[in-house]
């Protein structure tokens, strides 16, 4: 594995009871230095991906390395190199967020003068210094989240693992936390490899996404490289004068399929809209139409993704005890700091 | 990144901090504190004093019309009766002393709880996402509920000196100290028992229903109320088996001076027993469970 990958699954599966196929023989890599997003339905692989590559499950076939460790033959190694964010807000609530960071670096061994001195600083990172000595039980969701990345962060890792770091947090929170999260990849030089469900913040804030389902990865590439996948911006423009003469320009210039949306009306699809419609106006000037009304739309993250899984309704079934889990995460999210607002 | 440090990496590192945790959650929360300080006292007081079967055999119990026998010759006798039956003429002391395991057992009962409420909240995957080994999950555990358990077997024996218990004459630190280690074994294997049992469950309703239904049973076919030699056959195997009893055993010789079931020897080697073996299926089935 070269000096530049930090994670490398190959033919990574794992097969629940003998039957159930949650991930189907993936391969890819992460970059170093890279914040690489996973999406994905509901059941489509992507938390049984992550515990895999956290070592908390055992693949059925196939391995991964982390930071060149392999998953299967040195999970010790993997977990002191990594740091995991998971899904739950696992910090106990009865116990402060500073003595939950302690805690966690007794759990790795560290030494307590150490862990002190780092501790301070991630609670300062995170912006809960002040917060620092009050019950985990009183603390916002944004706040608990924030808690979690600090707990993750504790043993020094390269590579950070965040399953739905924003899960029900509300937009200006979900803002500051992938605040965080860009400047870990920037200042610290880490990993980061994030699953979540909202599109557009994959598509505002990771390098790469991969798109996964039933088991199996769809598409991976950069948020650009998967829009620009669909074909590209849909240009419509409205002319006044003869439309045919339009059409045929448009037809010449940029050799594109156009649709009449009514009389006055064109649409077509083109890869980048951004260099085709200047071109588009130098023929138009030379031919003399004018145009009255333009409009370009880029496809957004939501259009790629439903591409790649389709569009209909997962009504997946899970454990009570994940369901317990996940509603227990929704409403933690949603509590509020008792004095400040956030 | 920062500097380098020295990362501990030995079998034990995290065992502390495991323990540690459980009992800040205990110490900190001083309802629960309080509360699992006074229910001891209640049983005490007033299962212990209310039970007082001393009073069965004493002349004011005992008078029967026509037969003109001397009181003192009733108390004696009464004594006497109380002596061999339950090794002390004060059946007070003898519950006492059953106290200390009772409230052992209950407190290391209640270990398997914390691991199924861990495991809802996502607690336990955050432990094991870190270098901690998984026998320490559990031994961390058992560890914590120990501590719980002698702190309260502390309070049963200040308060029962206090309500009156009869010590032998003669006793000495070194009788208070094999008291402790026995109850030490008695609580770590219990907590094993109770934590691997709940390993691998989800619900917490189910834990309790298991723990309501092993520890009055626990209990009572134990000599913690009532002595062996008086339960009818079938149930002496049983006796013989839980150790409780040999919990109860080496308590009341050591601190009431009574005649054993067995001998001490044979009752430490009993709960040592118990203490390892249970220790060892639960690591190992910590290690086989926690990683999937």
């Amino acid at each position: 594995m070269s000096d530049e990958v930090a994670i490398k699954a190959e033919e990574l599966t794992k097969v629940y009871g003998g039957s159930l196929l949650a991930v189907d023989h993936i391969s890819f890599e992460v970059k170093k230095n890279e914040i690489f997003g996973f999406l994905g339905p509901n059941g489509a692989g992507k938390s049984t991906t992550i515990n895999m590559l956290t070592t908390l499950l055992k693949p059925t076939e196939g391995t991964a390395r982390v930071n060149g460790f392999d998953i299967v033959k040195e999970p010790a190694k993997v977990r002191q190199s990594i740091g995991v964010v998971p899904q739950e807000y696992t910090a106990d609530e009865d116990l402060t967020g500073w003595e939950n960071v302690l805690m966690v670096g007794d759990l790795y061994g560290l030494p307590r003068s150490f862990t002190r001195q780092r501790a301070k600083e991630l609670l300062d990172m995170v912006e809960l210094t002040a917060a620092a000595n009050k019950k985990v039980e009183n603390y916002s969701g944004g706040m608990r989240r924030r808690l979690e990345i600090a707990m993750g962060l504790i043993n020094q890792p390269t590579v950070l693992f965040l399953d739905e770091p924003t899960l029900g947090l509300d937009v200006q929170t979900r803002a500051a936390i992938w605040h965080y999260i860009s400047k870990l990849r920037q200042e610290y030089g880490m990993t980061i490899m994030v699953t979540t469900h909202y599109l557009e913040e994959a598509d505002a804030y990771c390098d790469r996404i991969a798109i996964i389902d039933h088991g199996k990865i769809l598409k991976i590439g950069s948020p650009r490289e998967l829009k620009e996948g669909l074909g590209g911006d849909v240009v419509s423009l409205t002319v006044s004068g003869s439309v045919e003469a339009a059409k045929q320009a448009i037809v010449q210039v940029l050799s594109v399929d156009v649709d009449d949306v009514d009389q006055a009306t064109l649409r077509f699809k083109v890869r980048d809209a951004s260099t085709a419609v200047p071109r588009l106006f130098e023929a138009f000037n030379a031919s003399g139409i004018k145009i009255s009304k333009l409009s370009i739309t880029e496809p957004t993250m939501d259009e790629v993704y439903m591409e790649y899984t389709g569009r209909s309704l997962r009504d997946e079934e899970v454990s009570s005890e994940e369901a317990f889990r996940q509603r227990a995460t929704i409403r933690r999210a949603r509590k509020r700091w008792p004095s400040a607002s956030r | 990144m920062a500097q380098r440090v020295k990362v501990d990496n030995g079998p034990l590192h995290g065992l502390w901090a495991i323990t540690n945790r459980e009992l800040k959650k205990w110490y900190k929360n001083y309802v629960l504190l309080g509360m699992s300080l006074v229910q001891p006292i209640l049983w005490l007081g007033l299962f212990g004093k209310s039970m007082n079967l001393g009073s069965l055999f004493s002349a004011n119990a005992l008078n029967i019309p026509g037969l003109n026998i001397p009181k003192s010759i009733i108390d004696a006798l009464g004594a006497e009766i109380m002596k061999s039956t339950f090794g002390t003429s004060s059946y007070f002391s003898f519950l006492a002393v059953g106290m200390l395991a009772f409230i052992v057992l209950f407190t290391s009962m209640q270990s398997g709880m914390s691991i199924v409420w861990d495991r809802r909240l996502g607690f336990l995957s955050k432990i094991m996402s870190t270098s901690v080994s998984r026998g320490n999950i559990i031994v961390g555990k058992a560890l914590s509920s120990v501590i719980k358990s002698l702190a309260q077997a502390t309070i049963v024996l200040i308060i029962a000196t206090l309500l009156g218990l009869q010590y032998r004459s003669g006793l000495t630190v070194l009788d208070f100290v094999g008291m402790y280690a026995a109850l030490f074994l008695m609580s770590l294997g219990l907590s094993s028992v109770f934590l691997m049992l709940a390993l691998r469950s989800t619900s917490w309703e189910s834990q309790m229903a298991i723990m309501n239904l092993l520890n009055m049973p626990l209990l009572f076919a134990s000599n913690a109320f009532y002595p062996v030699r008086l339960m009818p056959d079938w149930l002496k195997p049983i006796v013989q088996v839980n150790p409780i009893s040999y919990a109860n055993d080496i308590d009341r010789q050591l601190l009431l001076g009574s005649t054993g079931m067995s001998s001490l020897a044979f009752d430490f080697a009993f709960l040592a027993g118990f203490a390892a073996i249970f220790t060892a299926v639960s690591m190992y089935m910590s290690w086989k469970y926690l990683t999937k």
